[in-house]
This record gives structure tokens, C-alpha cells and sequence, in this order.
């Protein structure tokens, strides 16, 4: 067949979905899905948890069969049975968790299925192999040596090399699910950088994400799902965020945020309710002195690494620091640990809601009611009132607003992220608490979910408790806080009420640029 | 196809059962007792019984450490230690303790090997699994060296009782069963145990005393291995430096046949109790077969490993029903 000649504008399809169906026992995830991925463009993937993404991603790359419906690629019917065959075929996956052995070192996890060997011998050509890794890292911009522990490197990094293993397979079509989940903003900029160079290359990419903003200033067409069908797509200048959000979630939501309430204890007059002073930790934080007081949602903005978590740590008895002082209601905690914490009215929602925030195999009732068991037990052998248990985990329940399919028996780990998170959320909340701290409290959960928890922390902190919230989705805190502390370096770097919020401000005081505040 | 397929659910929801291995218990007296009627006579049960209650007291502290995600190897070697150190105090050159003094030393004496077990595991961060190993080629060494490696008759009257009145057996056994499994489900240390047994991180953050926890589980077990200690001891009539040697593959292998995760948080002292029975059933059933001792090990491997894969698939099903 003779060549044809493509139009200039290299607008020829990829990657073609035709009424693409899948059912899990009986439940259709995917309804007929159609649409078209240009070659050399980028196409955003959007949808609420639930919406049918992730097992579109499994479909394409083999994990998955569909029940019908024919896809193609690159003119050529397209059906991998399993994932070698994606990338064999040229698509390459960046995952949301991270598919590295993080004991193998960069070079080995990128060589993994095809090591280089002296020819029918079973040796590793080591110096080959780190030569070509060496070049593959250069493309994607990362200066470390090839032969380092995947285990010491940051999340930021490990996705890079990552990309430099897409890279290695020659791959066509890279598909990025959630890439900036754990990224800091700087990290962020820098997969933006290179995604730019990746299109300047020819290559074409799906992009799936829940930060809007980042859809709308990298993609070219937009594809929106909804309940496992396509409720709209186009060009990326034919949406903007408000109808992108109300074509998510299916309904008009007036708002990201909701409104602030009117603050009925008042920061400024509002009794204090957790003080730190000069907290230092070398290489950690640097003499942090801060206030939440009663009412007060107060946020904490930084990049990752520069100490915020960290500092949430501290408080909470989690982590060691060599000097200063933690007061919660006015009174010196001598030994912190997260037991004593929570017996004087804290609670902490770490990060990692996976590891650190539910027993993923444990019930429902049982991960909402862990908080307060000791509250239903009577001394002295703490027998528990299961009485009192359930009444508390359904009145919990329904303030979180739980999904109500949900059984109280039901593993945790079978629920939704969003489901998940309020779960979390709700046996902190069980135990009443005047200080409150959250860190990423909407990581990674859709936007009605965020909506919801937005909702709950503001109603907790109208209740009079102070909450900390960190972030690092600027606009996030610019929504829901009174005040907002940057940190920078283990430092704190700014200090703004609600009447001087200002992105600009808040980023160039996190990166430490031009506008730094003199502390 | 109606009958069949109703038939089929049947089948599938009893696979779900929790009684599940109760059943197959039952199934295995009913299709082997009209070969061996031996093994429904009132004698056979008996023994049964008087075999089975040593293995599921130890099994019911083991259940106990598996819900926290450990192993206690050590478990036998506690029962020859607390055996011969009791029966040498009982005996007229070690001081003559009275019968109640040996027992509630021996008892001390297997929590206190729990005790050290838990602490070096929470302690030193070291696994439960090579933590319990060495205490166990510790201790039980201790108990050869200690006696010379030579078995201690003539124990008194009061203690033997202990062992061979199989209504005191039963009652003791019963006690602790229930007093484990009302802990389990109706005490805050019983939740804490589960939840330390999924997630310890989760569980310390959410404020659960994860070492003491821990240490606990190790105490109770060494404890209930320190009763059984009393029963076999009492049983046999006899304190070796050996005794129980050849149990602890079998209170594992119970305990896992009833369904307790050797991952962690999740058992119960039923589906000990269960396993237990299935297993001693199943070896005396053999037995009475006249099948050779090889063919009786084999078959319990066979038995036990097929338990895991039943198992596994259960919990495959189970994570799958939409919710």
C-alpha cells in the first residue's frame, strides 16, 4: 500500500475505543465506551472515584479483557493478554503507586525483563547496562548514579526513572495515572517540563488526574467519564472548571469549597487551645512556634520535605525533637506519644490513610470505633458495652455520611478512597477532639468526597476545636483555613490571615523566591 | 437445573460457614465409625477427649499470638521446662512443695518465658518467629541439662488428679477457653489485639498500647502452655524434659485448620476448638484403622494443606462480593 500522505496537521488517531463494556459480577463499570487519542497529542481522563478509570487503564494495559468492544492501536486491532504485551505493542503505564522493586537498583528495575548479556551467556553486561541507563536518565533529567537502591530515592524521582523505563521500551502512548499525587510542587514542575519534552518528541499520552487545574494547562482534548460512560469530550478550550466539575459529579456544585462559616469563637479572641514553641529538630524543623486556637482552621503550607508533616509528627508523639515545648490547652505535655495525645483531647490523620490510618482488613465498625474503644470498656477489665460501640459507629456514620451500602461488617479495603478517608476521618471525630490535625486530608479522593470532608472539618471547628490542616493543594487551604503558615526548610517562612491569601504569595514563600518574608 | 443449582449454593454457603470444619468433623465420624465402631465407643471418646484438651489449651494461646501476626515455637519447649521444674519441686529432695505451690509456680514460670519472648520481639524489633526458635532450643535445653536428661517419677496423688479426673481436665480447659474467647470479643484488649494483628502502625496511632499488647499475647501463651504442661504431665504420670516434643506442628496445624491467619488479625478460639477436634479425630480415626504412623502424618498434612487452600479461596471470594 502506498504511503498516504497525512495531513500537516498530524491528526491521525492512535488509540481508537469502540463501545468498550465491562461487567464485574453483573455491576457494568463500563458502558459502551468510545473515544479517539490523536497520535502526538494528550488527552485528559477525567471522572470521580468509581468512574470507571482505573479499569480502563487495566484494559489497556492487558490486565483486564473487555466484555466487548474493539479497540485499536496504531491501525491494528488491539487486545494484550497480559501486560508484557502492552508494552510490547508501545504503551507504557505510569502508575499511581509506583511499580519499582524498590531493592533492585534503577538500573536493574529498568532492565528487568531484558537484561543485556554477553551473548548466550547468563552474566549481566553491568557496564552496559549502566551506560544505556545513564543516557535513559539524562533524557528524563535525573543526575544520579545508575546503580543506586531505588529504596533511597523520593517519590519524584522513582516516577522519573519510571518514565526512563517507558522510555527504554520505545513506547508510543504513555499512559500517567494520578502522576502528581506524591509530588511537591517543585517535583511537579519538573514532570511538566519533561511531559512538554515528551510531546516535543512525538510521543502521545493519556493523562488521568483529579487536580483540574493541571488537566486544563497540559492536555489538548479532554474525555470525561461518569458511571462508566463518556459524558462528554473535546477539545480542552471547549470546558471550563465549573462545567468539568458539574459533568464529574453529575450535578451542579456551586462551589470547591464550601461556605465559610461565620466563626462563632473568633481566631483572635478564641482561647488556645494547642501551642508549639521553638521546636527544633536538626535537619528537621528549626525553632517552630505556632498557635491553633479554639474555632480556628488553621493551615500549612510548604513543600513536601520541608518539615510540615514532620512538624505534625512531633505534636503528636510520633517523632522525637531535641528542644522546645508542645502545650495542648494550656498545659506542657512532658511525654508524647499518641496515647497521651489522644487522652487530652488531639487527633492526628496522617498521609498515608493505606498504612497508617485504617487496618485495611478490619471492619468498618471496627476501624470507626478503634479511636474511642477505651471510652465504651469499664475498667478494670475493660469490658466493652457493644451496645454503646454500635450506637456510636451509627451515629458516626451518618455524620461522616458513609456511604450507606456499606456494611458495618465489610473490610475497609473493599470501600472507595473517598469512603475510605471518611472512615478515617470519622473515628477521629468519634473522639470529640479539640485540636484536630490533618495532614492531606483529600489525597487522592474525588471532588464530591472532598466537598464532604471539607464540610465535616468546618463543622468540627465551628463546634469550637482548632483544626491543622496541611496540604499541599494551595487552593485547598486558600478555601477552608482562617489563617495559613508557610514552611519552608524546617522553617516557618510566612503567616497570613484570610483577608491577604494569595497564591502567588504562599508558592514564592514555600520555593523561597523574590518575595521572601523576613521572619 | 433448579434442584442443582439451589443444591450448589448450599455447598457454597456452607464453605462460608464458620462451622465448616465442625462439620467435616462430623462427616469424618459418620463415614469412618461403620468401619470402626471402636470410634464412637465411650472409651474411644474419652480418650479423645483427654488427648484434645492439652493441644487446645496450648492451641487457644497460640490463637491468641497468630491474631497479633506472631508464632510461638516456643510452646513445647515451655511445657518440658514447667514439667520437670514442677515435679522436682514436688519431689522429697527438691523441698516437697505442696501440689497447688508447684502448679502456680509452673504456671509463673510459662508466663514469665512468655514474657521474655514478647519483650525481645517488641523490644529488640525482632521477629516473633526466630525469637521463639532460639527461646525454644533455650529453654528446652535447659530442661535436659536440668534433669540430665532423666524423667522424674512419683509425683503425688493431688497433682496427678490434675491430668487424669477427666471432669477437672475439662473444667480448667473450659474456663480458659472461655475466659480467651470473651477477651477476644467483648474486651477493649481483645480489639486492640485484632487491630495490632492487621495494622501495628495504624493501631499505635489510633492509640492502642501495641507492646503491651503484644507482650500480652506471648504471656497468655506461655501461660496456657504451663496449664497444658500440668494436664500432660498429670496425664502421664511423669515430668520429661521432653514432653510435647512432638505437639507443636500439630497445634499449629490446628490452629491454622481452624481458620486463625498465620498474617495476623484474624481467629477465633471456636475455630480453634475446631481444628483441634478435626485434627485429633482424624489422627485416632487412622490410628484405629491400623494405618502405619507415616500414612497418619501424611494424611494430616494433606488435611492441613488442603484447609489453607479452602481457606484462601474463602477469603478470595469474600474480598470479590460486590459490595
Amino acid at each position: 500500500m502506498p504511503p498516504t500522505p497525512t495531513p500537516s496537521t498530524a491528526s491521525k488517531e492512535l488509540l481508537s475505543l469502540r463501545d468498550v463494556e465491562k461487567a464485574f459480577f453483573g455491576v457494568r463499570v463500563l458502558k459502551g465506551v468510545s473515544f479517539n487519542v490523536l497520535e502526538g497529542g494528550m488527552l485528559g481522563l477525567v471522572g470521580e472515584n468509581g468512574a470507571g478509570k482505573s479499569t480502563l487503564v487495566n484494559i489497556l494495559g492487558g490486565n483486564l479483557k473487555p466484555d466487548s468492544g474493539t479497540i485499536h492501536f496504531a491501525n491494528a486491532l488491539y487486545a494484550p493478554r497480559n501486560p508484557q504485551d502492552a508494552a510490547h505493542c508501545g504503551l507504557a503505564f505510569i502508575h499511581q503507586e509506583l511499580n519499582l522493586f524498590p531493592n533492585l537498583s534503577i538500573a536493574e528495575n529498568i532492565f528487568l525483563t531484558r537484561f543485556p548479556c554477553a551473548s548466550r551467556s547468563p552474566f549481566i553486561r553491568r557496564s552496559l547496562m549502566h551506560e544505556r541507563t545513564t543516557a535513559l536518565l539524562r533524557q528524563v533529567g535525573l543526575d544520579i548514579p545508575p546503580d543506586r537502591i531505588v529504596q533511597g530515592l523520593s517519590s519524584g524521582e522513582r516516577q522519573l526513572v519510571e518514565i526512563a523505563k517507558a522510555l527504554s521500551l520505545e513506547a508510543r502512548l504513555i499512559v500517567f495515572d494520578e502522576p502528581t499525587t506524591s509530588l511537591s510542587e517543585r517535583e511537579t514542575a519538573r514532570l511538566f517540563n519533561l511531559i512538554a519534552q515528551l510531546r516535543a518528541a512525538g510521543l502521545t499520552l493519556v493523562y488521568i488526574s483529579h487536580t483540574l487545574s493541571h488537566v486544563f494547562q497540559l492536555c489538548d482534548d479532554l474525555v470525561v467519564l461518569r458511571d462508566g460512560e463518556v459524558v462528554a469530550s473535546g477539545a480542552t478550550s471547549s470546558f471550563t472548571p465549573d462545567k468539568l466539575v458539574s459533568l464529574m459529579v453529575g450535578r451542579t456544585l456551586t462551589n470547591l469549597f464550601p461556605q465559610p462559616k461565620p466563626n462563632t469563637v473568633g481566631s483572635q479572641g478564641g482561647v488556645p487551645v494547642l501551642e508549639v514553641r521553638d521546636v527544633s529538630q536538626p535537619g528537621v524543623v528549626n525553632q517552630v512556634s505556632l498557635t491553633l486556637h479554639q474555632g480556628e482552621i488553621l493551615g500549612l503550607a510548604g513543600l513536601m520535605g520541608s518539615g510540615r508533616s514532620e512538624l505534625a509528627r512531633m505534636i503528636f508523639g510520633l517523632a522525637p525533637f531535641q528542644q522546645g515545648a508542645v502545650r495542648v490547652s494550656g498545659e506542657v505535655i512532658h511525654q508524647l506519644s499518641p496515647r497521651n495525645q489522644i487522652r487530652r483531647g488531639m487527633a492526628f490523620l496522617t498521609e498515608d490513610r493505606h498504612r497508617e490510618g485504617l487496618c485495611l482488613d478490619g471492619s468498618v465498625a471496627d476501624n470507626l470505633a478503634l479511636v474511642t474503644l477505651p471510652q465504651h470498656g469499664q475498667p478494670p477489665l475493660g469490658w466493652l458495652s457493644l451496645e454503646s460501640v454500635r450506637a456510636a459507629v451509627s451515629r458516626i456514620r451518618s455524620v461522616v455520611r458513609l456511604d450507606t451500602k456499606a456494611n458495618d461488617t465489610q473490610p475497609v479495603r473493599t470501600l472507595s478512597g473517598g469512603n475510605q478517608q471518611k472512615v478515617v476521618l470519622g473515628k477521629w471525630l468519634l473522639s470529640q477532639p479539640k485540636v484536630l490535625v490533618l495532614d492531606e486530608p483529600t489525597r487522592g479522593i474525588d471532588v464530591g468526597a472532598k466537598f464532604e470532608i471539607y464540610t465535616l472539618i468546618q463543622d468540627h471547628a465551628a463546634q469550637g476545636a482548632g483544626v491543622l490542616v496541611i496540604s499541599s493543594e494551595i487552593e485547598e487551604l486558600i478555601g477552608l483555613c482562617d489563617r495559613i503558615l508557610v514552611m519552608r526548610q524546617g522553617r516557618l517562612v510566612d503567616d497570613l490571615p484570610r483577608a491577604e491569601f494569595n497564591r502567588e504569595r504562599i508558592l514564592s514563600a514555600a520555593l523561597g523566591s523574590s518575595l521572601e518574608v523576613t521572619a | 437445573m433448579k434442584p442443582l443449582s439451589k443444591a450448589n449454593n448450599l455447598l457454597l454457603r456452607w464453605t462460608q460457614s464458620e462451622y465448616l470444619v465442625l462439620g467435616l468433623t462430623i462427616l469424618l465420624v459418620l463415614a469412618v465409625a461403620p468401619f470402626t465402631p471402636e470410634l464412637i465407643s465411650t472409651g474411644n471418646l474419652r480418650n479423645i477427649l483427654s488427648y484434645m484438651l492439652p493441644l487446645f489449651i496450648i492451641a487457644t494461646g497460640m490463637t491468641l499470638v497468630m491474631i497479633t501476626g506472631g508464632i510461638d515455637l516456643s510452646v513445647t519447649s515451655i511445657i518440658a521446662l514447667t514439667s520437670v521444674i514442677g515435679a522436682r519441686l514436688m519431689s522429697h529432695d527438691g523441698g516437697g512443695l505442696p501440689s497447688s505451690g508447684a502448679v502456680l509456680v509452673m504456671l509463673t514460670l510459662g508466663a514469665s518465658v512468655g514474657a521474655l519472648n514478647g519483650a525481645a520481639i517488641t523490644m529488640l524489633q525482632l521477629p516473633a518467629f526466630i525469637v521463639t526458635l532460639a527461646s525454644m532450643m533455650f529453654v528446652s535445653g535447659f530442661a535436659v541439662w536440668l534433669t540430665q536428661s532423666k524423667n522424674i517419677y512419683g509425683l503425688p496423688e493431688s497433682f496427678l488428679a490434675l491430668g487424669q479426673r477427666l471432669p477437672i481436665a475439662l473444667a480448667l480447659t473450659a474456663a480458659l477457653a472461655l475466659a480467651a474467647h470473651l477477651i477476644l470479643h467483648r474486651t477493649v484488649a481483645g480489639r486492640w489485639l485484632y487491630a495490632v494483628g492487621i495494622n501495628p502502625t495504624a493501631a499505635h496511632i489510633s492509640g492502642a498500647p501495641v507492646r503491651t499488647i503484644t507482650v500480652s499475647a506471648y504471656v497468655a501463651s506461655g501461660f496456657c502452655a504451663a496449664l497444658a504442661s500440668v494436664l500432660l504431665t498429670g496425664r502421664l504420670e511423669t515430668a520429661s524434659p521432653v514432653l510435647g516434643r512432638e505437639l507443636l506442628l500439630d497445634i499449629i496445624g490446628a490452629t491454622a485448620l481452624g481458620g486463625t491467619s498465620l498474617f495476623g488479625g484474624r481467629g477465633k478460639i471456636a475455630w480453634t476448638l475446631f481444628g483441634v477436634l478435626f485434627l485429633t479425630v482424624l489422627d485416632n480415626a487412622l490410628n484405629l484403622l491400623n494405618l502405619s504412623q507415616f500414612s497418619i502424618t501424611l494424611t494430616k498434612g494433606l488435611v492441613i494443606l488442603l484447609a489453607a487452600v479452602l481457606d484462601a479461596l474463602r477469603v478470595r471470594f469474600h474480598i470479590h462480593t460486590p459490595a
